[in-house]
């Protein structure tokens, strides 16, 4: 009878499980609610996007066209295919001492892997991923980007 | 009322009365051949239509959306686009039997359709050993298969029929067993009989627990039979890119893909006559009332609802289980399916002589 109750069991573990399985296509089935699809070029004005989505590297700038970009060139080593170019100058303050700054942030979006290195590396979080994903130019010379704007000056107090 | 009995009554008597009585009969054998091969259209279409659906919503999609509105016109734009494709054939291939497969895989989901019942009084061929007749034929598609993985000259192709016939060799016999406890109940190969006899009550609910048990196993043996997931290892996309149809194109493919659907309708009609009833309502003794509403519903509408219910069954089955080994799939049958299903119609044998079903 071992043998025989073995098999009942066997069957009955089985079926069961089938029916689990089935259960939960069977709610997703009747509960439309459940559905994750976005209907993307309808929904643009709506599209939510996941918090961690990486589009593409941007600096942002507060009003008074302030940065926080150092220009240490941490991302630029940090990048494993060269997407980041960092043109640096030396600005003299009132006082006469020379400071390292950024003359201009280069950044290639055509050769860019959204890996993320640069965001991780950077000291001051002057970088950020943008959640904009319609990249789409007719000339590649326009993927190549100056991320701080013209004028734009560091932040106060950001070493 | 709708009722296609009566319109085929109609037209029976026009043409008798207008022709004279071989030519009428002939025109006869044309319109229903016509309104044949227009019904597997409607069904490749609307199945692969459903099909699509409900894997997009048991997978948490939409599914086709853009062509028409809820995109019930997409099935509809690819069999344009099949139609306009060019049919390849690989060098290698056999050309008589490479062209021939699809019209034989074909030509059996026809053949099946004659004897099922689609509503009161309306079948093609009500034969006296109308269940033998559909457990013999059904297994000629086979033939086709093999004749196709053969052919084509291709290492997939031939893999994936190899497959494909040890699967529908071993599955027909749970099928046949299944089947036979209804006929033990009924005492009756036609198929007109077996609907007759479940005017009372549908067989499986009249059968006790080891109808449930047949239905069951009626099922995924039909779901083996037809080379559907959990058990398409015969079409493996991951393994063997397509199986039996790999080098197939244009409008080929399309006849095998047509006969995968109209034969899932097929198995699952001859399924719903079993079992469900066939054409027959849902009744429920001793509430006059509630009967009486239940006739009002056409029979042929109780027919495709059954079917198209049993069909969502399957689509279900698809759409949640993974794929067996070819190990599993044997053992599933002949160390689960066919040991429960001699035992079940031994005691169906004894409900039946005894006569302890309703």
């Amino acid at each position: 009878m071992g043998f025989l109750g073995e098999y009942i069991r066997t069957v009955y573990k089985s079926v069961a499980s089938l029916l689990k399985g089935m259960k939960m296509t069977g709610y997703y089935f009747t509960h439309h609610k459940e559905i994750i699809t976005q209907e993307y070029p309808d929904n643009r004005d709506t599209l939510i996007l996941p918090e961690r989505f990486r589009g593409e590297v941007v600096m942002p700038h507060t009003e008074s066209n302030e940065h926080r970009c150092t220009g240490c060139t941490a991302c630029e080593l940090a990048c494993p295919n060269g997407t980041i170019k960092i043109i640096t100058k030396f600005e003299v303050s009132p006082e006469g001492k020379k400071k390292k700054a950024i003359d201009t942030f280069i950044y290639h979006l055509e050769l860019c892997t959204m890996c993320n290195l640069c965001i991780v590396a950077c000291p001051t979080d002057a970088i950020k991923m943008a959640q904009s994903f319609e990249h789409s130019v007719y000339k590649r010379a326009d993927l190549t980007k100056v991320l701080n704007k013209p004028g734009s000056k560091l932040m106060e107090g950001v070493e | 009322m709708f009722s296609i009995e009566k319109i085929s009554g109609v037209v029976h008597t026009w043409l008798a009365s207008h022709l004279p009585a071989r030519i009428a009969l002939l025109s006869e054998f044309v319109i229903v051949g016509i309104l044949m091969i227009s019904l597997f259209a409607f069904l490749g279409l609307v199945l692969v239509f459903m099909e699509r659906k409900v894997s997009a919503y048991m997978q948490i999609r939409l599914g086709p959306n853009r062509v028409g509105p809820k995109g019930i016109f997409q099935t509809l734009a690819d069999t344009l686009k099949l139609i306009l494709k060019e049919g390849l054939r690989p060098t290698g291939a056999d050309k008589f039997l490479f062209n021939l497969a699809p019209y034989i895989v074909m030509m059996v989901a026809m053949l099946l359709m004659a004897p099922i019942p689609f509503a009161r009084n309306v079948q093609i061929w009500d034969v006296n050993i109308g269940v033998l007749y559909i457990s013999a034929i059904s297994s000629i598609s086979v033939i086709g298969i093999l004749m196709a993985g053969w052919s084509s000259n291709n290492k997939y192709s031939l893999l994936g029929a190899m497959r494909s016939g040890a699967q529908i060799v071993s599955y027909e016999l749970s099928a046949g067993l299944a089947i036979l406890s209804i006929v033990i109940l009924t005492g009756s190969l036609r198929v007109s009989d077996i609907v007759a006899s479940q005017a009372t009550g549908w067989w499986i609910f009249k059968g006790h627990i080891p109808a449930l048990i047949s239905f069951v196993i009626f099922i995924i043996a039909v779901t083996a039979e037809t080379n559907r997931a959990p058990f398409d290892l015969a079409e493996a996309e991951s393994e063997l890119t397509a199986g039996f149809h790999t080098e197939y194109s244009g409008m080929q493919f399309a006849l095998f893909f047509l006969a995968e659907y109209v034969n899932i309708f097929i198995v699952t009609a001859i399924g719903a006559t079993l079992f469900l009833g066939g054409w027959m309502p849902f009744h429920i003794g001793g509430w006059e009332a509630f009967n009486h509403i239940m006739d009002f519903i056409p029979s042929s509408i109780w027919f495709f609802g059954k079917t198209f219910f049993l069909i969502f069954i399957i689509m279900w089955f698809r759409w949640t289980f993974p794929r067996l080994r070819i190990d599993q799939l044997l053992n599933l049958e002949w160390r689960y399916l066919l040991p429960i299903g001699l035992f079940n119609l031994l005691l169906m044998t004894v409900i039946g002589i005894l006569g302890w079903h309703f």
